[in-house]
């Protein structure tokens, strides 16, 4: 579904992506973890067309008809078509705050052509339904994040790219956040994701690549890589307090959310 | 055409709840038709207050509402959200320039009450011509700003010169010869006589020039700044 060759990006003399190449498989979530400043937020700004990039191809959509290989290293021209085929959340991407979370839904359900009838089911889905009429202004930021899920998710993109869906949330609505992503994961989506948050690729990532420096330093499966590493003695595997202290908060929080660990 | 109207109700949901713009297109006309209504003073031209508050109408409502709802989209990256969802930047600009200007003629349908009948074709479109330069206006701010503060800091000169340059002339000879370079004087001056006959080339070329100007400063702006 996405296949990424030698792909370089520099920001002025700061090389950010090195020679990165990857496959991701349709039907797939695939995961892109690294430090803060690694180049994330940059690959999904090259996959989605809103950054160019200096060197390398990207191929976006393999069957014909579909954004092909880009020649040039100018940020990719994405047709109309591609657009609608593609789900995308942005760390940075607003809502209007001053309109109801259905009234934020109703301007892309019309961009999109999905009938309005579609609305309620999406807000349902992300838990939301109560909110119909609530102005977005009013939504807590877990609140809001799951609002945006619901606008990425609501035209049934093809390619999903999700950066940093649960950053800054607690976890119960990261949680809830993830439960979403697996549910499209399941209707068959392909979905690209950053995150600095293991425990979340771990349970989300069918692969994950590792970027440091503006490379790929490791890739695959994350429990294959975490055996891999314990067997190879180079980590040791323990459940650590904070892994016990978010068990304890879920507890506290609710039944439905420890219904979910 | 289907992004256009999208982004035309979009903007009227979001008005609606939205005091700031909201007061932008409400407050000249209401004025017009209170003042006009309550001061009757002996001697005073006919239409004074419709004439004086179109003008500044025209120099305000437009001009900060299109820079303001460009620049707040911007700020917010809702517009990003928009371009990432196939809305292309001409049908967001055109959704927005429509809906303003559209907002503004029911402003200036508003403020007609008080102008006779016969001449309420020409008021309306007098109105309608100073609206799209002042949105050209607003646009190019809306585009060059990179949050709403910025676009703030650049409309209100703009605005207060364009709004009582007009005003200010009528008192003063020498602000009068500076300020026919602008075309909300000449607007006014039309407004005056409010007849087609009687409008002079100067002001017919001034105004152009007002508009040719204001139209490269927003491709100027597109083209350096980009709408995203």
């Amino acid at each position: 579904m996405i296949h990424v060759s030698n792909l370089s990006k520099s920001f002025r003399d700061k090389r950010v992506l090195n020679n990165i190449s990857f496959d991701v498989p349709g039907g797939s979530i695939v995961g892109l973890l690294g430090p803060s400043g690694a180049g994330k937020t940059t690959m999904i700004k090259i996959l989605t067309g809103q950054l160019s990039y200096d060197g390398g191809s990207v191929r976006v959509f393999n069957e014909e008809g579909g954004a092909d290989e880009n020649a040039g290293t100018e940020a990719r021209n994405l047709t109309g078509r591609d657009k609608l085929r593609f789900g995308i959340l942005m760390d940075n991407f607003g809502l209007y705050e001053r309109l109801s979370c259905a009234g934020n839904l109703k301007v892309f359900a019309d961009i999109y052509g999905v009938p309005h009838s579609k609305i309620r089911p999406a807000l349902q889905s992300v838990g939301l339904e109560e909110a119909y009429r609530c102005s977005a202004m009013n939504l807590s930021k877990g609140m809001k994040s799951r609002l945006q899920l619901a606008r990425v998710f609501m035209h049934n993109p093809d390619i999903i790219f999700l950066d940093e869906p649960t950053s800054g949330l607690d976890p119960k609505s990261a949680r809830a956040v993830c439960r979403i992503i697996e549910e499209k994961k399941k209707e068959g989506a392909t979905i690209f994701l950053t995150t600095h948050n293991m425990e979340e690729a771990a349970r989300l990532c069918d692969k994950v690549f590792f970027l440091n420096n503006g490379k790929i330093a490791e890739e695959g499966n994350p429990i294959e890589i975490c055996r891999r590493y314990e067997a190879e003695g180079r980590i040791h595997i323990e459940p650590s307090y904070a892994d016990i202290l978010e068990a304890v908060f879920l507890d506290i929080t609710g039944k439905e959310a420890r219904e979910e660990i | 055409m289907k992004n256009i109207l999208v982004i035309i109700r979009k903007q009227l949901a979001d008005t609606l709840k939205n005091k700031t713009i909201l007061i932008q297109f409400i407050l000249f006309p209401v004025l017009t038709v209170v003042m006009e209504n309550a001061i009757h003073i002996e001697g005073m031209q006919e239409m004074f207050f419709t004439k004086l508050f179109a003008v500044m109408y025209i120099g305000m409502a437009p001009l900060t509402a299109t820079a303001s709802i460009i620049a707040e989209e911007k700020e917010k990256n809702t517009l990003r959200v928009l371009m990432m969802a196939n809305v292309r930047p001409f049908e967001y600009l055109l959704g927005v320039g429509i809906y303003v200007w559209t907002l503004c003629m029911i402003g200036a349908m508003v403020m007609m009450m008080g102008v006779t009948g016969d001449r309420r074709p020409a008021f309306l479109g007098i109105m309608g011509i100073g609206f799209m330069i002042s949105i050209l206006a607003g646009a190019a701010i809306g585009i060059f700003a990179r949050n709403l503060m910025m676009a703030t800091s650049l409309t209100m000169p703009i605005m207060l010169i364009l709004a009582f340059a007009p005003m200010l002339a009528m008192f003063n000879d020498t602000i009068r010869k500076v300020a026919k370079i602008f075309y909300t004087l000449q607007l006014k001056e039309i407004l005056d006589g409010m007849n087609p006959r009687e409008i002079s080339h100067a002001s017919v070329m001034i105004i152009f020039a007002n508009a040719i100007v204001l139209l490269g400063a927003f491709i100027f702006a597109y083209q350096r700044k980009g709408l995203d």
